[in-house]
């Protein structure tokens, strides 16, 4: 029960905090927007349509799996700042278990992207993309399934670090090549070989994979069936909580 | 024995540096207990060791007949903290920080409120509760994290430091909490410090600090008369005379005139001053005034460490520094 409580006030906390930072909520929006909007518009005229769908409609999910990894990313890494700014000391000291304080991190942070997720799959209406009420069912546990496992990331790299220092080193070898690397900006189907295999060890790509598979419908071929695809998103998240929650056990 | 805490042989080794080096001490129920040193002599270490944040190398410690290593989560549900550096969250206001704490330490709800608002009376904060903690003075911050550490009624609180880059009137206001504190709540109280003032006037005994062991242990009043330094200087009618009668009378440790007056250095200028007094009166010689000079904890930290111990310039993280400042 106790343990229960402890879980609800550190989500509570980082609702309270998304809530509060407007220009982060702000600059959720417009990020995405350049993406599909500029960046959409101007490859999808250069490049040569496939049947049944526009390079936006394409693009759509990538740019929602784009932004609940940079979202999941970013505040999971922010446990970082709660340990240079000593709040994670009050936490820590607390008489809530390690495993409590992990997963109350998760739920919080879990629910900033998934928010910030929400608002861009909102975007969708903006730029065209057809969305039903079926799609909105379908995409919203996906969208948790996918973020649990990038948040957990996050917590484990700022588990392991003590400063901010690296965090520009995480974006370059981290976030970049997880982004770029994800098929969120072209399929993989047509890459070569020795390409392809980094995309499939990339747990993004699987995501995106998966999330294009309901918003695209039948339109969208995915590399795995889409229980399979699911099955190894699950597996994935699976393991990150199983990691994540030993790392942070060990945490000083 | 019926300590509150207790520490036995108490070490912590970082690598080739031991921190903390077998110390062992008990603090009495409803004491204020200060561990004073200089900078880096293991204080914030020891606490660290006491909260169940660190683990001790070897040697045993019990909070609250909690031992910290079989038993950390009984020990952290008897213990209130205030850390050193600011520990408090930014973006939530006064209420939040403190509403967020009794969750986390399971205080029940029927009692919450109420809590809340006897803690922030106690600290005079309740007209700022519902600001956000970025409005809060440095001052303000640190009362309001006393505030917190008391929600969850702990039995124990520890203070690292507690006053540590306030200004004299916030050090004054905190100071004044504290006694009030330990008057109105069943509660022990361990502070660290490297203020001698602090020290001397909140501390009913204190632990002297350096490289990692205890120096001295006593009441700072004890402390100061092992020094045996207190003087008696007084002005008489006839000096010369009267220093004397006190060679005579084997009160005096020394005794000297100079400039005027006779310095009578004694082991307790207070127990001694009535019958010099009384010399005085016994051969006729009329005293103009009299002046008492007792050692300062200064003096007792210098004789003990052999160095003196200098206010400020406490190493605090540059984002913790920062952050004060705004």
């Amino acid at each position: 029960m106790s343990e229960l409580r402890g879980i609800y006030t550190l989500w509570k906390r980082e609702v309270l905090r998304l809530l509060r930072e407007k220009s982060r909520l702000v600059s959720s929006v417009v990020t995405p927007i350049l993406w599909l909007v500029i960046f959409g518009t101007g490859l999808g005229m250069s490049m040569a349509t496939r049947a049944g769908f526009s390079y936006q409609q394409f693009l759509f999910p990538g740019i929602i799996g784009q932004t609940l990894l940079f979202t999941a990313m970013f505040m999971g890494i922010s446990v970082i700042w709660d340990k240079q700014f000593g709040f994670m000391k009050e936490i820590l000291v607390a008489p809530v278990s390690r495993l409590s304080i992990f997963i109350g991190k998760m739920l919080g942070v879990g629910t900033n992207s998934m928010l910030q997720g929400i608002i861009v799959f909102a975007l969708g209406f903006f730029i065209g993309v057809p969305i039903s009420v079926m799609m909105i069912v379908e995409a919203i546990p996906l969208m948790i399934l996918v973020t649990i496992g990038l948040v957990c990331i996050g917590l484990i790299i700022a588990s392991v670090l003590n400063s901010l220092e690296n965090f520009g080193v995480i974006m370059t070898f981290v976030n970049m090549p997880m982004f770029f690397l994800s098929g969120a900006l072209f399929p993989v189907a047509t890459l070569p070989d020795w390409l392809k295999w980094v995309f499939y060890i990339n747990p993004l790509t699987y995501g995106v994979d998966a999330l294009r598979a309901v918003t695209m419908g039948s339109a969208w071929q995915t590399i795995l069936p889409l229980w399979q695809t699911i099955a190894v998103i699950i597996a994935f998240d699976v393991l990150m909580i199983l990691i994540g929650s030993y790392a942070f056990t060990r945490t000083k | 024995m019926s300590y509150i805490i207790e520490t036995r042989d108490l070490t912590r080794k970082f690598g080739n540096l031991t921190a903390v080096d077998n110390i062992s001490f008990g603090v009495d129920k409803g004491e204020i207990f200060g561990l004073l040193g200089p900078n880096g002599a293991g204080k914030s270490t020891t606490i660290s060791m006491l909260c169940t944040i660190l683990r001790p190398t070897s040697g045993k410690a019990t909070v609250n007949g909690f031992d910290v290593v079989k038993n950390p989560s009984q020990v952290r549900n008897s213990i209130g903290i205030v850390f050193q550096d600011p520990s408090i969250d930014d973006k939530l206001t006064g209420r939040e920080n403190l509403e967020m704490h009794g969750d986390l330490y399971g205080v029940p709800k029927a009692q919450m409120k109420e809590r809340i608002e006897s803690v922030l009376k106690l600290v005079e904060l309740e007209d700022r509760a519902d600001s956000f903690m970025n409005t809060y003075s440095s001052g303000m911050r640190r009362r309001l994290e006393i505030a917190r550490s008391l929600i969850h009624y702990p039995k124990v609180l520890f203070l690292d430091e507690p006053t540590i880059g306030l200004d004299p009137q916030s050090r004054d206001h905190i100071w004044s909490y504290i006694r009030e504190l330990i008057k109105k709540e069943d509660i022990t109280i361990i502070l660290t410090t490297h203020y001698m003032e602090e020290a001397d006037k909140l501390c009913g005994r204190i632990a002297i600090v350096d490289h990692g062991r205890i120096v001295a242990m006593d009441t700072p009043r004890n402390l100061k008369e092992q020094l045996g330094g207190e003087s008696i200087i007084l002005k008489t009618r006839n000096n010369p005379l009267y220093a004397e009668k006190i060679k005579e009378s084997g009160l005096a440790k020394g005794v000297a005139v100079a400039d005027d007056e006779v310095r009578i250095t004694v082991d307790s200028a207070h127990t001694v001053l009535p019958k010099v007094v009384d010399v005085a009166g016994k051969a006729g010689i009329y005293i103009d005034s009299i002046f008492l000079k007792e050692p300062q904890l200064d003096d007792v930290f210098m004789h003990y460490t052999g160095k003196a111990l200098r206010e400020g310039g406490k190493e605090i993280s540059p984002m913790a520094r920062m952050r004060r400042r705004a």
